[in-house]
């Protein structure tokens, strides 16, 4: 039993970091834009159908090719902010972008459905295969998680050296705090909201990479399961929190692992409980600022 | 905001044409509203096939869920996207109930205020937690809640789990076989109209509105905003779940997935939007147009995928260039043109 929590953890943190990838990019679009892109979801459903059109058809590894998914999820990112997102302004801007992103969202869907059917296709590689594993303290952990996790690190450490160490990362973090204030002092607000848009969809395709090839299987329909999850996550990291999002991954994804030894069906439930619980004791979430921005 | 402003006040004082007569319009107004009346009581009548009536019933069913979702999300400002949650709970309750104590016939339509009060019941507790956030929380945690909901539908051991639910088999004529159902839903349907015009009109229906406008001043001037918020949000969750029961026992059976499908969600915002968001007509219009062309669109389509991705297109459409929907944006070309050819003392029109 000791044994099965302890591998339990070790998967929910591999697996978190993944999360943790989406989540952030979902939280910075929240925290400069301060809309909630519901498209997020089946953003990484398309990236990983990216990545298996480009390793089935074309034979490209999946993680070289990622060299050609970021960019091009990059730019689909800008469009999407550009052509929907950036025309709607006034008082209910929150909720009207919301739900354009969620037409965006279900307008991917249909597009994804049309292409590849509703079978359920799988990433495949030398390092997916479940014999493919190597052995630390004990345990077999699968190579892709291994990768994958040393990947997300990766990605991180960028962002976090994008947001905190360039002119570029000033100018998304003064937008974040103050967007009249950054408007003032000369950022240009429209610039950095699409670039912000851009890099939190082209983290997608890391992420939308590593999620079809860990779990298996997916169809255009995964979106749903993935924004439901992606959603609780940000709300409790507190919206707008990197580090939050973060940390509510992996708290999140070990915690789904833990109940999944003893009640697999209801595995998933743990993420909803626990945004249930923390909203009933602290409504902006346990990283959040207060009350976000006064409507 | 843009209503009300007059673009052109130095017409001058002549009289306008008759049709800008406020009176005239409010007669011609309840004239439509008798003239609608009598062709949705006789609609069955006049149109027995059985396609035609099969999307008529589905759509009394849209016009009270769009309606009940107006009252509490148009009226209060608070987007809920997880309305599938009540429509499945009735859905769900119905069949459970019905099956548990083996009615059938008739008598299944009176477990719909049953289903109504259970997912009161559910709406409840689930306000209570949701509604202390804010706006785009609070639209972001209807969605969990959803996901939760469909969950519990697949993995309790009353609902059926994966492989669903039948509902009874309704023992009269197959000839006239969807007119019970419509007319029960029209009356759901108009029993939800009526209710949302009085509520529009009310005190309590101003207390939304305010929230709406802005909670903080509102709470400021003394609304109780919760209870106001919670109560609204009751009522809503109430009739989706009667509209849920009686789609339930139309469509003789459900699964999790289409009881609590999240596109439902979306196709009652997009009929609010379309009509007009708050107002007491535009959900109506939005299920009266919308309803019918996705169930034709169905039919005619063999691609499932095509008429989500129009669905899509459609919303994106409508929220950039006509986010306020058709009924204000007409109702704003109307006002215009009658504050255009009237005296400047004159009384001023609703405008919707």
């Amino acid at each position: 039993m000791a044994r099965q929590i302890l591998e339990a953890i070790a998967d929910g943190i591999l697996g978190g970091g993944v999360y943790a990838l989406m989540a952030a990019g979902l939280t910075l679009i929240f925290g400069v834009l301060d809309i909630i892109n519901i498209a997020q979801g089946i953003l990484v459903v398309l990236g990983a159908y990216l990545s298996y059109v480009l390793s089935v058809h074309l034979h490209i590894d999946l993680f070289v090719g990622l060299a050609i998914t970021i960019p091009v999820m990059f730019v689909i990112g800008v469009a999407i902010q550009w052509l929907f997102i950036r025309p709607l302004r006034g008082s209910e801007r929150t909720s009207m972008t919301l739900l354009a992103s969620y037409a965006v969202a279900l307008i991917i869907e249909g597009i994804l459905y049309w292409v590849f059917g509703p079978n359920f296709v799988a990433l495949n590689a030398w390092y997916t295969q479940p014999n493919a594993s190597v052995k630390i303290f004990g345990f077999y952990v699968g190579d892709i998680y291994l990768f994958g996790f040393g990947l997300a690190v990766a990605v991180v450490a960028v962002l976090y050296w994008l947001l905190y160490r360039t002119k570029f990362g000033r100018a998304v973090r003064a937008t974040m705090q103050d967007l009249t204030a950054a408007r003032l002092v000369g950022i240009e607000v429209n610039r950095v909201a699409a670039i912000t848009f851009g890099i939190g969809v082209a983290i997608t395709a890391v992420g939308g990479m590593m999620y079809g090839a860990t779990t298996g299987a997916f169809s255009p329909n995964s979106g749903y399961d993935l924004i439901s999850r992606l959603l609780a996550i940000i709300i409790l990291g507190g919206l707008g929190s990197v580090g939050g999002a973060m940390a509510a991954a992996i708290f999140m994804t070990t915690a789904e692992a833990l109940v999944d030894i003893w009640q697999p069906n209801w595995a998933v439930a743990v993420f909803y409980l626990a945004l249930v619980l923390v909203l009933l004791f602290k409504p902006t979430g346990i990283f959040g600022r207060t009350a976000a921005r006064a409507q | 905001m843009i209503a009300g402003t007059r673009p052109d006040a130095a017409a001058g004082p002549e009289t306008g044409p008759a049709w800008a007569d406020p009176r005239q319009w409010k007669r011609a107004g309840i004239g439509a509203l008798i003239l609608g009346l009598v062709i949705v009581i006789v609609f069955p009548l006049i149109f027995t096939d059985a396609t035609v009536s099969n999307i008529a019933v589905q759509t009394v069913i849209f016009v009270a869920v769009a309606s009940a979702w107006n009252i509490f999300s148009g009226y209060s400002g608070y987007l809920s996207l997880g309305h599938a949650i009540f429509f499945g709970t009735g859905a769900y309750a119905v069949g459970i109930i019905a099956r548990d104590w083996q009615l059938n016939g008739s008598s299944v339509f009176a477990l719909l205020p049953l289903a109504g009060l259970i997912a009161t019941m559910i709406a409840i507790p689930l306000g209570l937690i949701a509604l202390r956030v804010r706006r785009h929380t609070f639209v972001v945690i209807t969605i969990a809640f959803f996901f939760i909901a469909q969950l519990s539908a697949s993995n309790l051991a009353i609902t059926g789990g994966s492989s669903g639910l039948l509902a009874p088999v309704p023992n009269w004529s197959p000839d006239t076989f969807n007119d019970p159902f419509y007319y029960v839903g029209l009356v759901i349907a108009l029993g939800t109209i009526a209710l949302s015009y009085l509520i529009r009109r009310s005190r309590f229906g101003l207390q939304l509105r305010a929230i709406r406008d802005d909670e903080d001043r509102a709470v400021g001037l003394g609304v109780r905003a919760m209870p106001v918020k919670l109560t609204a949000f009751a009522i809503s969750g109430f009739i989706t779940a009667m509209a849920g029961g009686l789609w339930f026992y139309f469509l003789s059976q459900t699964f999790p997935q289409f009881a609590f499908d999240p596109l439902f969600d979306l196709a009652i915002v997009l009929m609010a939007f379309f009509g007009g968001l708050g107002t007491v007509a535009g959900p109506v219009l939005g299920a009266l147009v919308l309803e019918p062309v996705q169930l034709y669109l169905n039919l005619r389509l063999t691609n499932d995928y095509l008429s989500e991705i129009l669905l899509g297109v459609l919303f994106l459409v409508i929220i950039l260039f006509m986010p306020r929907g058709v009924l204000p944006t007409a109702g704003e070309f109307i006002t215009a043109r009658i504050a255009r050819g009237r005296d400047d003392g004159a009384q001023g029109g609703r405008g919707e």
